[in-house]
């Protein structure tokens, strides 16, 4: 989360996790009203806010981020932050911090097309979610209209890190790669936080694993020190990168 | 409407994808059983024997006398089972799902009247429901709190954002994408995805239909003007919505004006279009889009949204959107309670002052109905705590 604790915070850990082996960076943008997060992101939310983190403040983070190494950063955040500036003018300070793509859960197939389209003619990827509960015709829609990679929410729920991935989650990968292969890549996430989750779902085959809340939750701690906890997220991502490389 | 699901450029579907299939799949069966004759008897069944459907249009005269204006009638849906209009929701939206196979009901409420009334439907219907509320409200509705246990339903403290309606919202949307399988989210507005919005005004229309009825049937014609309040805007848009054709028929939609112009929940007065709850509509916001710390006495008006449809009606100007004040809205309360003998909830309290001050502007042979959508036993410790009564 962009601005959790604090700006400058955000880069040292977006640092942490590349050196732990992260090949793209997810920064959120904090929205009062976070209805497809859980606990921790809420929290992030909250915490990002309180010190006063504002939409211009995360995509400085996202130019700083790609000043220390050129790896694709995209933008999280709800419709709302977007529209309050203006979509198109959202997009064009995206495309000058340098973001790559842009992840609105509150903006489903049916609402994002012109956002979709205002947002590839500024060469910005828009990433759409497909969900367990997304159908044969909708998923074939949903593949069609995103760019960049198709994120698969893995779970009927909200964010979170999860125990155990379900038995339903590697029917869904299986699922969703029937429509994605040799299209788009295919992302998973939702309540992945552990190494043997990103194995079975890259195992299943996906393309990536995306991790947010078990980061967040590690972020959470920086308040006792930053270097150890920044170590400690280091190498929690090193080991997640393992698991995609050894299935 | 140009496009389904849409007021103008307001309304729409802004949720996230694993809700999609779940509010496809409400649309169908709303559309369903609205033209099933079965369905429509059963509804008007329980409107009538079990919510105590028709409410009596009351001339209030003494008030119509003080005011040396117009006449004022109060629509009377605080007689209602339950103490409000959110009844007449409850029911239609309980037996949509019941039908449609649900068996656990969830809903938001800010001062408690959803909840009680959400609480009460499903009891009569064999339902599960548990409701989340604002813990700033859990504190300052108590009483509601208290109903809605011993009606057994589950109460569910929210202590996230500003502790209100909104944030009731938020974690009830967190349920519904998590259970939505057995869960019906049983909304208590004309406000988030479409088709919530269409649907909550339909039930609620029946307070607009009464009126013409009675007020033809009583004075021969329908009333010069309607005044309702608007939080999420639920008993306004049914007062208003069998009327939006009848141009000679003014609406005034009252929003809670709070204590002054950076301390109030006037949506429509003071916020500019958002996205919030699934639905594109005026919203009051900071800067940077984040929804505002909203403020008002009553509980049920503090939301920094408000249904899309009234946002439509406000750019095409058929409804006037006014402000109330805190003190404006008390004074009313005091004064129908002493002139009429009514105890008018908070809410309510705020369209009454404005009926109040719009007759006295008016001619004696025109008339004023005011929506009363609740009753205020809810609101007497509040009300005494403002005027120094110990109770």
């Amino acid at each position: 989360m962009g601005g959790d604790p604090d700006p400058q915070a955000s880069v040292d850990v977006a640092e942490a996790v590349l050196k732990g082996g992260a090949d793209i960076i997810e920064l959120g943008i904090p929205f009062s009203d976070p209805i497809a997060d859980g606990r921790a992101v809420q929290a992030a939310g909250v915490r990002a806010l309180r010190s006063g983190t504002k939409p211009a403040d995360v995509l400085r983070i996202a130019t700083e981020v790609k000043k220390a190494r050129d790896v694709p950063v995209v933008v999280m955040t709800y419709f709302n932050p977007i529209l309050s500036r203006g979509a198109s003018a959202f997009l064009d300070a995206a495309r000058r911090s340098g973001v790559d793509g842009v992840i609105v859960p509150d903006l489903p197939l049916d609402e994002a097309r012109k956002f979709g389209s205002a947002a590839r003619a500024r060469g910005i990827d828009s990433v759409l979610l497909a969900a367990p509960t997304t159908g044969e015709e909708r998923m074939k829609k949903i593949v069609a209209n995103t760019s960049g990679f198709l994120y698969l929410v893995s779970v009927i729920g909200v964010t979170g890190a999860r125990e155990q991935l379900k038995d339903s989650t590697i029917r869904l990968v299986k699922f969703a790669k029937r429509f994605t292969q040799g299209k788009v890549p295919l992302a998973v996430g939702f309540g992945i936080s552990r190494p043997e989750h990103v194995r079975t779902v890259i195992g299943a085959g996906a393309d990536a694993a995306i991790v947010g809340s078990a980061i967040v939750d590690r972020v959470a701690a920086i308040e006792g020190g930053e270097d150890e906890a920044l170590g400690r997220i280091e190498a929690y991502v090193r080991s997640l990168k393992h698991a995609t490389m050894s299935p | 409407m140009p496009e389904r699901g849409r007021f103008g450029r307001y309304g729409g579907q802004y949720v996230p994808e694993t809700l999609v299939p779940a509010i496809k799949e409400l649309e169908r069966s709303y559309r369903r059983f609205r033209a099933d004759d079965e369905f429509r008897s059963e509804l008007a069944g329980l409107l009538k024997n079990y919510a105590g459907r028709p409410t009596p249009l009351y001339f209030a005269g003494n008030m119509t006398k003080k005011g040396r204006g117009a006449k004022i009638y109060l629509k009377r849906e605080d007689l209602l089972h339950g103490g409000a209009h959110k009844i007449n929701n409850t029911l239609g939206q309980g037996l949509l799902a019941k039908k449609m196979g649900k068996t656990r009901i969830i809903a938001e409420t800010g001062a408690g009247q959803h909840g009680v009334a959400t609480a009460m439907a499903c009891a009569a219907l064999g339902l599960e429901s548990e409701v989340y509320m604002g813990t700033e409200d859990v504190e300052r509705q108590k009483l509601n709190v208290f109903r809605m246990k011993l009606l057994g339903t589950e109460v569910h403290p929210v202590d996230a954002g500003s502790r209100t309606l909104k944030d009731a919202i938020n974690e009830a949307l967190r349920d519904w994408v998590t259970n939505l399988t057995d869960t019906y989210y049983l909304i208590g507005s004309v406000v988030g995805p479409h088709p919530y919005p269409i649907m909550v005004r339909d039930f609620q229309s029946v307070i607009g239909r009464e009126i013409a009825k009675q007020s033809v049937s009583t004075q021969g014609a329908h009333p010069d003007a309607l005044v309702a309040c608007v939080g999420g805007g639920s008993n306004s848009m049914g007062t208003f919505y069998p009327f939006l054709r009848e141009k000679g028929v003014r609406l005034y939609g009252v929003e809670a004006g709070g204590t002054g112009r950076d301390h109030n929940a006037a949506t429509l007065s003071y916020g500019r279009t958002g996205v919030v709850h699934g639905m594109m509509t005026y919203l009051l916001q900071d800067e940077d889009g984040q929804t505002g710390q909203t403020h008002s006495v009553a509980a049920g008006l503090d939301y920094p949204g408000v249904g899309p449809e009234h946002s439509y009606l406000k750019d095409i100007k058929r409804v006037s959107y006014v402000t109330v004040s805190d003190e404006e809205a008390v004074k009313a309360f005091h004064a129908l309670a002493k002139e009429e003998g009514i105890l008018p909830a908070l809410e309510s309290a705020h369209a009454v002052a404005y009926a109040m001050k719009l007759a006295s502007s008016m001619k004696p042979d025109e008339s004023v109905a005011v929506t009363l959508s609740g009753r205020g036993d809810k609101d007497v410790q509040i009300i005494g705590k403002r005027s120094g009564l110990e109770l």
